[in-house]
């Protein structure tokens, strides 16, 4: 499978996906801890790939979004932005809004 | 290396002319910076436009030798 076809098929077959620099509980980067605060404060069920666990993955993943860095956060398959764009889109409470409307929030 | 601020503003401000940029050095080293970017040829652009065309500015320079790179996009005000 290629590299391509193995973000695609993770990418397609979760909700909410983030792919990161460490773990939600052990971050590697700044930016990346700022993406889970943001993912956790709202309360949204998502998977997460730490990209320094996969060489192949952290390179495709900025070829796949045609974006330069990570973290990188998908929603329903489409690619929505980096922490910036979370942190702008949060502020916005667009974010909020996304949640409720395609209904990704974490189960009770 | 790290890039100046300056070289900075003035590759986002080649690419879009009409840019105002502000640029802040958040840790004092010249390595982390925060842009905060006003066009008007933002105008209609979902945001991951916005900011994909500031990474284009900067000439594959983000993710690269320019690490942390805080960047907020926005529209210019009319008539204010």
């Amino acid at each position: 499978m290629s590299v391509n076809e193995r973000i695609e098929e993770i990418v397609k077959g979760n909700n909410v996906v983030l792919f990161m620099k460490g773990t939600p509980l052990f971050p590697q980067c700044g930016f990346s801890s700022k993406a889970i605060a943001i993912l956790d404060h709202l309360g949204v069920a998502y998977e997460s790939v730490d990209v320094l666990q996969d060489m192949e993955i952290r390179a495709g993943i900025k070829d796949y979004s045609d974006w330069p860095t990570i973290p990188q956060l998908y929603v329903k398959g489409e690619f929505l932005g980096g922490s910036d764009i979370m942190m702008e889109m949060y502020e916005a409470g667009e974010l909020q809004a996304m949640v409720e409307a395609e209904g990704l929030a974490k189960a009770e | 290396m790290a890039m100046a601020a300056d070289e900075i503003e003035s590759m986002i401000k080649s690419a879009l002319p009409d840019a105002q940029v502000e640029i802040t050095d958040l840790a004092d080293d010249g390595n982390h910076y925060a842009a905060r970017v006003i066009s008007e040829s933002f105008r209609g652009l979902p945001r991951v436009k916005q900011h994909k065309a500031v990474y284009d500015a900067l000439g594959g320079r983000m993710g690269g030798v320019l690490h942390a790179l805080q960047l907020t996009t926005a529209i210019p005000d009319i008539g204010v």
